[in-house]
């Protein structure tokens, strides 16, 4: 089996055998206009952040990626089960994870992730250990023990909750932490989820809930639009124009923009939570992302070559502005793409969960919950 | 002597006093009703929520990740089963992410019949509940143990179910709970909302109610016999008491279970070896219902010891409760079937 190699010829990348899925093959995904145009704009922006973030942000990035292809090969080599993930969307996920007010408790941010938020956990911290542990199921994987899928991530030092895989009900939990935030400080409780989750009657709560009259809840419900549900397009299921207009009726503050741009992404976040923590009041916004390698492994977990890429955006901007040269770019990735190899390697001699472990955690402090030991 | 509602209204105010309880929140849980059975009444951090059950079940979910305590009831079981995932993944949620979090959160949630509640005011949850592997599932029969349950539940780091018997709602006990006034005129005027009127200027005078815990796991043996052990809980405890009265020569020992899971095998056991004959008595459907799963443990592992086969005597595998009286009562067991089940049993020989 060939190995990934960002830029460079791999087995995944030439496989062009078209995808199934719903737009025509050359189309570009279908940003809304206003997402367009905050693109525009954002190229102009890019010089706007510091060099030295852009550069770091550069790096989460292409480290993101690498990690996210390593682990589709982890998974094709038969150290893994499943893969399911969001190469695709780094440029948002990176932007998100450097703003969050990172902790434990209440009086900080708290996370409510779904399974496509490597980029974010990268920028909060996370070693690329932990995400190879849990893809690959070892006993050291700190978020599930062995127990979950690949990016089913979980930190409580970070406040960052189990990932579900019922999709959207992450939208609903925020509404507890949320409470309990308010109660304390300007922590926010951060939701992400996909435009098909959206569609869950959870979404429905975090808009009612969070816009009650007087009891306003500080939360920050995003969306990361990549306009597919496993198989099934958004536009033949949706007939809003965005998702996040669903958050105009509530009075909730809305933005849609281009999650494929860090720096828009980046000043995006950085308003909508200022304004969050100001407040206390939640907002909805709405981040177009690309889906680069399809839904899971599940569905062949190949490139699609159709889809924006964001790093190559990024890469580009940042060359045509001197902040990087090609080379230098070329060399990032070189380096990550090592060393996430060797790492990978290593992992794969770590222990696995052992059966005396089973019931380890049903009830707190190993309670037992045996019944036949009652 | 405190009725049910009353006494989970006061370990609700011990809770918010001693226990850090932080919200006690569903459909009417707060003014003006203080809940539909009043058992929220009067509380100083009760609230009202949308009408949306999956959001009250996930805001309690997201209270105890940040380690904040909470009640949160659905207002009747029979509403319960949109959030079933929910409780799944609340129930898996310590376990899957290995300990990293743990949710300690009561629900509360009136069960069963006996009210004439028709179609969607009549179901019970225990065999569902107990198929909610993660949680700790109780259901008292009286005030008393209805108090020290729900001190012990809103204790508990792990999610905790309050299936509350909505038939002994207004049912008096015959023990105080610790501080409670012994007249129950007392009780009644110091923290029972007047009905009716303006209640925006009343405000309970509580009394000093005290510490009380019902450890879970720990049946009580209510009656001792040596005959046939009738293992049951909550409103099914008081019919068998009355089926007992009834049972002339027939010597019953009867087991409330009080907590589901994790339950007393122990005592059942312990009972079963002596009685030699065991009925296991509840409300919810009949297949696939909890006490199927205590019969077949009997089967399994007392088998050699017992005269007649392990009997369930539940409610019939109907979609739902009819509202005639005769409809539910032919639904869900009555006094006479746990007598004529009894009987049937006794008449088995070894």
């Amino acid at each position: 089996m060939g190995e990934t190699r960002l830029n460079r010829t791999n087995s995944i990348a030439k496989n062009k055998k078209k995808p199934k899925q719903g737009h025509k093959k050359n189309e570009p995904l279908k940003l809304s206009k206003v997402a367009m145009k905050s693109s525009a704009k954002a190229s102009k922006k890019a010089l706007l952040l510091p060099p030295d973030l852009l550069k770091k942000m550069f790096h989460l990035m292409v480290r993101s990626r690498v990690l996210e292809e390593r682990m589709i090969q982890v998974y094709r080599r038969g150290d893994a089960y499943f893969w399911i993930g969001g190469p695709g969307e780094e440029a948002f996920g990176v932007a998100l994870g450097l703003q969050v007010h990172k902790g434990h408790g209440p009086e900080y941010d708290f996370l409510h992730l779904h399974y496509r938020c490597t980029p974010t956990l990268l920028a909060m911290g996370m070693k690329d250990e932990d995400a190879l542990r849990l893809i690959m199921n070892k006993a050291t994987d700190p978020c599930t023990g062995g127990r979950n899928f690949s990016n089913h991530y979980c930190f409580p030092e970070w406040n960052v909750a189990p990932v579900s895989s019922p999709i959207g009900i992450q939208y609903g939990i925020a509404i507890g932490t949320a409470i309990a935030q308010k109660r304390r400080g300007t922590g926010v409780s951060i939701i992400t989820g996909g435009d098909a989750g959206s569609a869950e009657g959870d979404f429905a709560s975090s808009l009612i809930w969070s816009s009650r009259p007087g009891s306003e809840l500080p939360m920050y419900i995003t969306i990361q639009n990549n306009k597919w549900g496993i198989s099934t397009n958004y536009d033949e299921q949706h007939g809003e124009k965005h998702v996040s207009d669903r958050g105009k009726p509530f009075g909730i503050r809305t933005g849609v923009y281009n999650g494929n741009d860090p720096v828009e992404a980046y000043l995006a976040i950085q308003s909508d939570l200022a304004y969050i923590r100001k407040t206390g009041k939640p907002v909805v916004s709405e981040f177009t992302v690309s889906r680069l390698y399809g839904h899971s492994s599940a569905s062949g977990a190949n490139r699609i070559l159709e889809e924006a890429c964001c790093l190559e955006q990024f890469e580009k901007k940042l060359v045509d502005n001197k902040i990087l040269t090609s080379s230098e770019c070329q060399k990032i990735k070189d380096e990550y793409f090592e060393t996430i190899r060797e790492k990978s390697e290593m992992i794969r001699e770590e222990p696995s969960p052992t059966a005396d472990t089973l019931w380890d955690n049903t009830y707190v402090n190993n309670e037992n919950a045996d019944w036949r030991k009652f | 002597m405190a009725n049910m509602a009353q006494a989970i209204r006061l370990a609700l105010h011990y809770a918010e006093k001693n226990l850090d309880l932080k919200d006690i929140f569903g459909q009417d849980v707060g003014e003006p009703l203080g809940g539909v059975f009043t058992a929220t009444q009067g509380l100083s951090t009760t609230w009202n929520t949308p009408l949306d059950e999956r959001g009250v079940i996930n805001t309690a979910i997201g209270l105890a990740l940040a380690g904040d305590r909470c009640v949160a009831e659905i207002q009747f079981c029979d509403y319960i089963f949109n959030t079933i995932d929910l409780l799944k993944y609340a129930g898996n949620l310590n376990w899957s992410c290995n300990g990293n979090y743990n949710l300690p959160m009561v629900v509360m949630t009136p069960v069963g019949a006996g009210i004439r509640g028709s179609v969607y005011h009549s179901h019970s949850f225990d065999a569902w509940a107990t198929r909610l592997p993660g949680w700790k599932v109780v259901m008292p029969s009286n005030p008393l143990d209805a108090y020290g349950l729900l001190l012990s539940a809103i204790q508990d780091p792990n999610p905790v179910l309050f299936l509350k018997p909505k038939a002994l709602m207004r049912v008096k006990g015959d023990e105080l709970i610790p501080g409670e006034p012994a007249d129950e005129r007392e009780l009644k005027n110091r923290i029972d909302a007047p009905v009716g009127g303006d209640r925006s200027r009343w405000k309970p005078q509580w009394p000093d109610v005290q510490e009380y815990a019902v450890p879970f796991g720990k049946a009580k043996v209510v009656q001792e016999g040596s005959d046939v052990t009738i293992v049951t809980y909550g409103r099914h405890v008081g019919l068998a008491k009355e089926a007992m009265d009834k049972l002339n020569g027939v010597s019953v020992e009867l087991i409330d279970l009080r907590s589901l899971y994790p339950y007393d095998w122990q005592t059942i056991k312990n009972s079963v070896l002596k009685t030699k004959r065991v009925i296991f008595l509840n409300e919810d459907t009949e297949v696939t219902n909890f006490g199927e799963h205590l019969a077949y443990r009997v089967s399994q592992e007392l088998f050699y010891h017992i005269y007649a086969p392990p009997k369930v005597l539940a409610g019939k595998n109907l979609p739902g409760i009819g509202l005639h009286a005769i409809l539910e009562e032919n639904s869900v067991p009555q006094v006479e079937d746990i007598v004529h089940a009894v009987q049937e049993l006794m008449a088995q020989e070894p």
